[in-house]
């Protein structure tokens, strides 16, 4: 089978940024818009025809291998360090290149709607290409370092979009504080590669990941306090996961990140980069579930912890971007707790396949959710949730769009949510019963808040409009429909077929004894959110009266961030930061002073030698010359 | 007629070097600029008796030495003209040719 | 003693006497003149060396052409009668032990070397042979010095002109 086209899916993203980018204004805007579009809709066209031909050609009982379109020897250092460039197809990597280049085609389409008139229209679609263009290179890389490139590339295209309206401070803040930490996770994903690629002398994933290969098979045995080094490799590798998925305590720059354009927010900050700390343990999934299972439960404990505290904070926020963006946050801590929990191979990979399914249909619906926020915003021009309500009779459509992707993430079947969800939990349930119960109760209060925002934009009280609300443009209403069908349906995609820990497929089993608890609690924070949001009434502020304390413990996310300024500013700044200051200004730069100033002193002195006068020159001339000449003939 | 049976060639090289550096010394002590540059016409010429006597004593087959000659006495020529440009416009301008007060470009 | 030897010694000692009165005479005019002296009887010294065009071309530009230029410019610069200031002691110590010191260097370097002596036949240096070997292009042809020095010449003449034009 020829895959070799793929390199276009790579190509053309990044031809579009050069072209979008060097033109830039010089383009018409209108023109830049549709150029960048058509280009994501080629590469989509050719995504699918690469999944088609790859799960089209492929028997699902002997399992989808892997395929490597291209490998280049790019960067060679030495014989044992070598660094590839090239375009790896698997399952893992198709699924996410159908997944990024649709969402991703339907914020362009999206944008040229939403973005209309803004300035800087062209420089927004080449970063959206640049973007593309990383994200896909991410997800196809065939080794380590190659993804590390693509992944802070990732880093620096998410960076420019939420810094995009650069005159507003929140949002240079906001991009400032999505760099930083993600970069600071970084490093500890370099630090992981180091060590992993030192103690296994590879970067290859194939290599990596092979269950009979020798990394595997024969794990490093060298402790350091009480496990393994591949663990430790693997628990930093997860910190840089956890940074760009946003796991606690790294969560802090997600939340603020939405203060980028809010299509920017659906696709970099809800559907395809923060899921990159997922597809990352994925990728790597083998080498976590036979060399470091202790790194697995530290995954597994993060990420429900994460589902639990972003969805309780999510109950309290107003800005409707902020919700969805806890929610984000609990929705990738469904996936990490998934993964946690699964093991390698056959049925004991149920976990594994249902973080990745949950990933795709999340794609799909919180996507839409944000596109929906976004129309919403885009007639109200506000972010606030006080500021809106009845928008129902305005917007019909981004109403029921908005609508069907409430009910599926709040798991009702038949949508997609549910089923995912449901795997999600099965694989819980089967493996610790203390983090089932815990994904059950945020189930619960994931289908509250978001039912919650529902009724408090398009019921309750309508407030006084400047201007009569309208529904959107075609082409914000058309990506919505679109993705309202995709969210409906993905749900009967048989993942377990195609998307398998080891690549073979095997049966799922549907369980009562979780379907209809996780139904239930669905419908409870449904009603809940009913009776106290559906009509103006007295209650959510007596509620909010009576638990005051947490109420407004989780309405200011914890103090999370002030407990990082307090680190960051009243202990790392005052006792590190000073002491090294003061070191670099009065001992690094003393001892470069006095060099300086030694040499002017020293040439001072040595200028006297030019003094002026000709015959002193001359006589220093001659009198050298006659010095080499007795030299040379003395010798 | 050939000299080398009645004056050795060292002869000829010990008269030129005797020349070569009194037109130094001239270059060292005097101040006065055209005064230097006679001294700098002394070194051209005694050169010019080195390139001569070789030629004449050890290469008389050729006439290399004789060519040098010319050319540097050309360029000895363009160098007086132009030098003598400089000291009078120097003059001109500082009312002085001696090297001593001419020295604003030290430092 | 022969001719030659007699000749030589009389245009060896006019040299050097004449070039150290022209360093140590103070009236800067004579100095000119006996530097002409000791210009003329380097021409001497071409001439006893068979090089008869030699010498005449050391007539005409150095005696004829550059010292005329020198003792303008002594004119233009300087009074007739006026002295040149005495030379510093320390410069002239400098001057001579360094002169001294050069000079023993290069005369034992001289009087120790052996020189091979010629062996081929001479060739005699007429016109017709030094107009035939300054045009030639084939070896040991100086047509391209030639060429260079005609520029070199033309460029210190427009060079000249400019430095020494009023402004």
């Amino acid at each position: 089978m020829d895959f070799s086209f793929t390199i276009l899916i790579l190509a053309l993203p990044l031809f579009s940024f050069a072209l979008l980018g060097l033109t830039s204004k010089s383009l018409k805007a209108d023109l830049a818009g549709y150029a960048g579009t058509t280009s994501l809709l080629v590469i989509t066209v050719l995504s699918y025809l690469a999944a088609w031909r790859y799960f089209g050609g492929g028997d699902a009982e002997a399992g989808f291998g892997t395929t490597i379109a291209m490998n280049y020897l790019w960067l060679n250092f030495t014989d044992t360090l070598q660094i590839h460039i090239g375009i790896l197809l698997d399952s893992l990597s198709i699924m996410m290149l159908v997944v990024i280049t649709t969402v991703s085609l339907m914020v362009h389409i999206y944008s040229l709607g939403y973005m209309k008139g803004e300035k800087g229209f062209q420089r927004y679609y080449a970063f959206l290409s640049l973007f593309t263009f990383s994200m896909l290179g991410l997800v196809v890389a065939t080794n380590i370092f190659q993804m590390y490139i693509f992944w802070e590339l990732v880093g620096v295209s998410s960076y420019l979009l939420i810094g995009f309206y650069y005159e507003r401070p929140s949002a240079v803040a906001a991009s400032k504080k999505a760099f930083i930490v993600t970069r600071f996770a970084d490093l500890g994903f370099l630090i992981g590669i180091l060590m992993l690629s030192f103690s296994t002398g590879t970067f290859d994933f194939d290599a990596l990941t092979s269950p009979t290969g020798p990394v595997i098979s024969q794990p490093a045995g060298s402790l350091f306090m009480g496990l393994s080094v591949t663990t430790w490799a693997m628990l930093f590798i997860f910190m840089g996961g956890a940074g760009k998925s946003a796991m606690f305590p790294l969560h802090i720059w997600l939340p603020d990140a939405m203060e980028g354009p809010t299509p920017v927010s659906a696709l970099i900050h809800a559907a395809t980069m923060v899921v990159a700390g997922v597809y990352l343990v994925a990728r790597l999934f083998p080498i976590y579930a036979m060399s470091a299972p202790e790194a697995l439960d530290v995954i597994s404990y993060i990420g429900s912890f994460t589902s639990l505290f972003a969805a309780v904070i999510a109950c309290t926020q107003l800005d409707i971007k902020r919700v969805l963006a806890y929610s984000t946050l609990s929705q990738i801590g469904y996936m990490m707790v998934a993964l946690g929990v699964s093991g390698y191979g056959g049925e004991a990979g149920l976990g594994y396949m249902a973080s990745l399914f949950h990933l795709f249909t999340h794609a799909f619906f919180k996507a839409l959710l944000f596109l929906g926020a976004g129309s919403v915003i885009h007639a109200v021009h506000s972010n606030m949730m006080t500021d809106m309500g009845g928008l129902r009779k305005y917007m019909p459509v981004t109403h029921v769009t908005f609508l069907i992707a409430c009910l599926t993430i709040a798991g009702l079947p038949p949508l997609s949510g549910f089923f995912s969800k449901d795997e999600i939990l099965v694989a819980a349930f089967e493996h610790n019963k203390i983090i089932f119960a815990v994904q059950w109760l945020v189930a619960g209060i994931t289908a509250f808040y978001m039912f919650r925002l529902y009724f408090n934009i398009f019921w309750n009280r309508t407030p006084e409009y400047h201007h009569a609300p309208h529904e959107s443009p075609v082409t914000m209403t058309l990506p919505l429909s679109f993705l309202a069908v995709a969210s409906v349906f993905a749900g009967f995609v048989p993942f377990h077929e195609l998307v398998t820990s080891d690549g073979k497929a095997f049966e799922t089993s549907f369980h009562v004894l979780v379907a209809l608890p996780s139904i239930a609690v669905a419908l409870v924070g449904i009603g809940l959110a009913y009776i106290m949001y559906f009509k103006q009434n007295e209650r959510p502020t007596k509620l909010a009266a009576s638990i005051s304390g947490i109420y407004t413990a989780a309405f200011h996310k914890f103090y999370i961030d002030e407990i990082y300024i307090f680190i960051t500013k009243g202990i790392i700044f005052q006792f590190i930061s000073r002491p090294v200051a003061w070191f670099d200004r009065h001992i690094v730069d003393g001892t470069m002073n006095l060099i300086g100033n030694t040499t002017v002193a020293a040439s001072v002195v040595i200028r006297r030698l030019q003094s002026g006068k000709v015959q002193l020159y001359i006589w220093f001339f001659a009198s050298g010359v006659l010095l080499l000449t007795l030299y040379m003939l003395l010798q | 007629m050939n000299l080398s049976s009645e004056i050795p060639l060292q002869y000829m090289l010990v008269l030129s070097t005797l020349v070569f550096f009194i037109g130094l010394v001239s270059i060292i002590i005097r101040r006065n600029l055209i005064t230097m540059l006679m001294g700098i016409e002394l070194m051209l010429n005694a050169v010019n008796i080195n390139f001569v006597a070789f030629n004449h004593y050890l290469f008389p087959n050729r006439l290399e030495g004789h060519f040098f000659t010319m050319i540097i006495i050309a360029i000895a020529a363009a160098e007086a003209a132009v030098a003598i440009a400089l000291i009078i416009n120097i003059y001109r301008k500082v009312g002085t040719v001696s090297v001593d007060d001419i020295e604003e470009l030290k430092y | 003693m022969t001719g030659p030897k007699i000749i030589f010694y009389i245009l060896a000692a006019a040299i050097v006497v004449f070039s150290v009165l022209s360093v140590a005479d103070r009236r800067i005019l004579r100095a000119a003149i006996y530097l002409l002296f000791v210009l003329v009887a380097m021409a001497g010294l071409y001439y006893m060396m068979n090089f008869q065009f030699l010498a005449a071309v050391q007539l005409i530009i150095y005696a004829g052409g550059i010292v005329v230029l020198i003792i303008f410019s002594i004119l233009l610069t300087s009074q007739i009668n006026s002295k040149l200031d005495p030379p510093k002691l320390g410069n002239l110590l400098l001057g001579v032990i360094t002169a001294i010191g050069g000079i023993a260097i290069s005369a034992v370097t001289i009087v120790k070397y052996g020189f091979t002596p010629a062996n081929q036949p001479a060739i005699e240096p007429t016109m017709r042979t030094i107009g035939h070997q300054l045009m030639d292009t084939s070896e040991y042809g100086y047509a391209l010095p030639f060429e260079v020095i005609g520029i070199l010449l033309l460029a210190a003449l427009v060079g000249t002109i400019f430095i020494a034009r009023k402004t």
